[in-house]
């Protein structure tokens, strides 16, 4: 980019329209990732790369509630039907060879569109096995994933950014500065041409990966987005060889928002000129905050002035912020998943309509009568001869022959159920004080899961183990009845009451439900899981086994139930990872406060 | 299929578990398949599209729609034709799976004729599953009955269909998108997991190779031919050899310790670590199964089947290595 290109000037508009120019000259190598609300900006943009690519090249809009059929191709039924043999449809991938696909509302898009573009992007190719169809065809288009997300957790998911070069963002742009294109259609065509005769020196590929080490992104796919960005760029500004600016460009353009880390480059170490024949040390994996001393002679082919270049160009270009935010998302515990709401899950009978699939509408499944008869039709002249040649069945009637093979059942997403585990402590500890009140408690608990239709199941301890006194049930009543009948005394067998209940989470998750353990105790486990009595075992044990809750990712609630609040009960829900709340404190407006927080 | 070149096996840099794993489904395909987990562009797809090309032919019967293996009186004429790897696209519908009538002759003669799905068309080879975790649940549960039973029954229309499908299952994904059911878990003999390579050389190779594949693949195939000729041959041999190697007793109880030190379900590890071993050995050309091999193969046919123990703060891979240094000494 000498002077005329659009490299020099790296507003974040210009360094926009630079990716829409480097993804119009090579889209299926490349992509980019849009992140913008919907408006003027974002328009011109979008203007701007059509205005750029041929005039032939598909731009198509993938919808978010695209169906399989539409996305992979399928048959044409009625086109069949009428013309006696089999017309396939092309599916969207299959139209958009050559072009561009805009996935709209990225942040959304399921995993399976997701997975689906994710292949073509890799082998350029879309593969179709469905309803007697199979077969390849070329699918090699761009992709502009359009991201509406709002906040940092929403975003396009992580295994198509990884496959895009170019992460933009757009919101903080002002509309008058989106302007129209920088390139014609027809340097582009004139780029496109010179796409392949573009060169990479060696040690330019080495600049790349050292310079996306020194930003931490692991994925080996950047570095390599970013060689294609590089010869994109040489390409559009007519060098034979890619060189250092149009290399700086893509560092900016692909690498820096990926970054993790900063490079410790700024540093006046960087300017120390390297003994170019140090024998390379066994590179390690460099932890992010490593001196720059160490980091440099890795490996002495990639030091030098280039890599220096690049990092350079890197950190001038990383977002302020945005290593601040990927810190808070590292700290972030990896069980986080357990959420209060019912997780999604696909075979539910009722919700979001998502797709159809063979079998008998039986258990709850409803029938997609469009759909059965879609897949009775082609059919018919078989069956009607077959009826014909059995004679076994009179004529009359049947117009249509149905069989059960052709029932389709409408799948659905739904937010899972979600079962909450009381654990009781019916210890003679808990029932000298206050073995009533956490049956009040639970009462107003149970009342709380009712109002959800949620399941409930109870586990009540004492003596040495614990036990099911309710299986999982959506009756209040029941649950009422055994809490009522729960005699007290004994010792406290918190260990075992724990592994119980994780146990029954855990097969409660297989089954797709979504479990809750809220647990009543004080705490004071006085009996080890092997069932001997003491103290110091007991807690050892029972802190171990609330640790397994935690690492399964159960949510959790711990009431504590002694007169007054304890260390040991504490300690007990940290290590589950659960939330605490002392009875003593809790009334019944703070109780179901509480339930609501975790249920 | 499809005339694009595929990147040569020989030539994926590093992920040497990776390899070593596919390369013993190759030798034994009764070590029951090949999970492959882990980062995102690691080349876990590259590696499986590049087995087709570098496996041996196998002999089918002629013109054989679901491969069969000709009798050994040659009776039938028979055809070579490649290992079939054949992909199981996300958004397949069960009927392309099991295979249904043709639809396409069902509406222009009205005629019922079978059209073999993707299980005929594996049979003998490899069934790969890219984004294996996303599978649809009514097609993971077909696909368990038929890997179990080695034959794939289909009844439509009155027509009532069964022929053998024995594959190697071979699956991937990242564990990011969801997790495994434990029972599809439990099918795969062998599990690996994949990172992107941390040191510098590596990576600068990776990335050098895969520019120089992109840039002119039919060049890069050629210049690799060697290589891949060398692989070829070694799993060629090995195969071979299989049936010979010796198992002394005492790697059969070095194996057994350690699936008992590692607490591992049942009998299934122990029988999978052992041909797993057997296979290695076959393939590094010795004559028995030794400690080492046992050693390097243990990861791959274990740490799927560690019981869950979050007490435990590290992954199975630790858990594994530890067992074994406590068993081999470090």
């Amino acid at each position: 980019m000498t002077g005329d290109g659009p490299g020099m000037d790296f507003s974040p508009w210009a360094l926009a329209a630079s990716a829409a120019a480097l993804f119009a000259v090579d889209p299926s190598s490349l992509g980019v990732a849009l992140r913008a609300a919907p408006g003027p900006v974002r328009d011109s943009w979008l203007q701007s790369l059509r205005a750029m690519l041929p005039a032939s090249a598909p731009v198509l809009r993938m919808p978010l509630n695209i169906s399989d059929e539409r996305l992979l191709g399928g048959i044409d039924l009625s086109a069949s039907l009428n013309a006696g043999r089999l017309i396939a449809s092309r599916g969207l991938l299959a139209e958009a060879d050559g072009g561009v696909l805009v996935v709209a509302m990225a942040e959304r898009l399921g995993a399976l569109p997701n997975a689906v573009i994710s292949a073509s992007v890799d082998f350029g190719e879309v593969a179709l096995e469905r309803e007697g169809l199979a077969g390849r065809s070329p699918a090699r288009f761009g992709v502009v994933a359009l991201d509406e997300g709002a906040g940092d957790d929403e975003g396009a998911p992580a295994s198509l950014m990884d496959r895009l070069a170019f992460h933009i963002d757009l919101s903080s742009i002002p509309p008058r500065e989106a302007q129209n294109a920088a390139f014609s259609a027809r340097e582009i065509a004139a780029a496109r041409a010179r796409l392949n005769t573009v060169t990479v020196a060696s040690d330019m590929i080495d600049g790349f990966c050292a310079t996306a080490m020194a930003l931490g992104v692991q994925s080996l796919r950047a570095p390599l987005l970013a060689i294609k960005a590089a010869r994109a760029a040489a390409a559009l500004a007519g060098h034979n060889t890619v060189n250092d600016d149009d290399a700086a460009l893509a560092v900016r353009l692909v690498l820096s928002p990926r970054a993790t880390q900063t490079p410790v480059a700024d540093s006046a170490p960087e300017e120390q000129p390297e003994p170019p024949q140090e024998p390379p040390e066994p590179p390690q994996e460099p932890p992010p905050q490593e001196e720059a001393e160490s980091k440099k002679p890795e490996d002495e082919d990639i030091s030098g002035p280039l890599e220096d270049l690049l990092i350079a160009a890197a950190i001038a270009s990383i977002p302020r912020g945005l290593l601040e935010k990927l810190a808070i998302n590292e700290s972030r515990p990896l069980a986080a998943s357990a959420g209060k709401a019912g997780a999604l899950r696909k075979v539910a009978r009722r919700g979001r309509p998502s797709g159809v699939r063979s079998g008998e509408p039986r258990g709850g499944a409803r029938l997609n009568i469009v759909e059965t008869l879609r897949a009775a039709a082609p059919w018919q002249t078989i069956r009607r001869h077959a009826r014909a040649e059995q004679k076994t069945l009179p004529e009359q009637g049947a117009r249509l022959e149905i069989r059960r093979d052709d029932f389709r059942v409408t799948r659905y997403k739904e937010r899972s159920e979600t079962l909450s585990i009381f654990v009781v402590d019916a210890s003679g500890s808990l029932a000298l004080n206050r073995l009533a009140e956490a049956k009040g408690a639970v009462e107003l608990l149970l009342a709380e899961a009712y109002v959800r239709r949620d399941q409930v199941a109870l586990i009540a301890f004492r003596g040495k183990n614990a036990e099911l006194l309710l299986p999982p049930t959506r009756s209040l009543t029941r649950a009422k009845r055994s809490l009522a009948s729960l005699p007290g005394g004994g010792g406290t067998p918190l260990a075992a009451a724990l592994d119980a209940a994780g146990a029954l989470a855990d097969a409660a998750r297989r089954k797709g439900q979504t479990p809750t353990i809220i647990m009543l105790t004080d705490g004071r486990a006085n009996i080890a899981r092997d069932g001997s009595a003491g103290r110091g075992k007991a807690g050892e044990d029972a802190i171990a086994s609330a640790r397994l809750i935690r690492a399964a990712g159960f949510a959790g609630l711990l009431i504590d139930t002694s007169p007054q609040a304890t260390p040991q009960a504490g300690a007990i829900a940290s290590a589950m990872g659960a939330c605490y709340l002392a009875l003593p404190y809790a009334d019944a407006a703070a109780l179901s406060r509480a339930a609501r927080a975790v249920l | 299929m499809t005339t694009r070149p595929v990147f040569p096996f020989a030539a994926i840099a590093a992920q040497e578990e990776m390899k070593l794993a596919i390369l013993i489904a190759a030798v034994d395909p009764s070590v029951g398949g090949v999970l492959i987990f882990g980062d995102r562009g690691t080349g876990k797809s590259t590696a499986i599209r590049a087995l087709a090309a570098l496996l041996p032919l196998m002999t089918v019967v002629k013109g054989s729609r679901y491969n069969l293996e000709p009798p050994a009186d040659g009776s039938v004429e028979t055809e070579q034709m490649r290992v079939p790897v054949v992909d199981l696209p996300l958004g397949a519908t069960e009927d392309r799976v099991t295979g249904a009538l043709d639809l396409e002759r069902a509406l222009t003669r009205g005629e019922k004729a079978f059209e073999p799905g993707l299980l005929a068309r594996a049979h003998r080879g490899f069934l790969y599953i890219d984004e294996v975790n996303l599978l649809e649940d009514h097609i993971v549960d077909l696909l368990l009955d038929v890997a179990a039973s080695g034959e794939n029954v289909v009844e439509r229309e009155g027509l009532s269909i069964r022929h053998p499908a024995r594959f190697v299952l071979i699956g991937s994904g990242n564990p990011e998108e969801g997790e495994l059911r434990p029972q599809l878990l439990d099918r795969f003999g062998l599990s690996v997991e994949v990172k992107t390579p941390s040191d510098i050389a590596t990576r600068v190779e990776v990335v050098k190779r895969r520019d120089a594949f992109e840039r002119d693949p039919a060049a890069f195939v050629a210049a690799w031919r060697g290589e891949e000729e060398i692989v070829r041959n070694r799993i060629v041999s090995a195969r071979k050899r299989l049936a010979d190697i010796k198992v002394p007793d005492p790697a059969l109880e070095q194996a057994a310790r350690l699936c008992i030190a590692l607490g591992s379900d049942g009998l299934r590890g122990e029988l999978t670590l052992m041909r797993t071993a057997r296979a290695l050995a076959a393939l590094d050309g010795d004559s028995s199964v030794d400690d080492q091999h046992l050693r390097r193969c243990a990861p791959s046919a274990l740490r799927h089947r560690l019981r869950r123990n979050p007490l435990d703060e590290a992954g199975s891979t630790v858990r594994v290595e530890r067992a074994i240094a406590e068993v081999f000494g470090a």
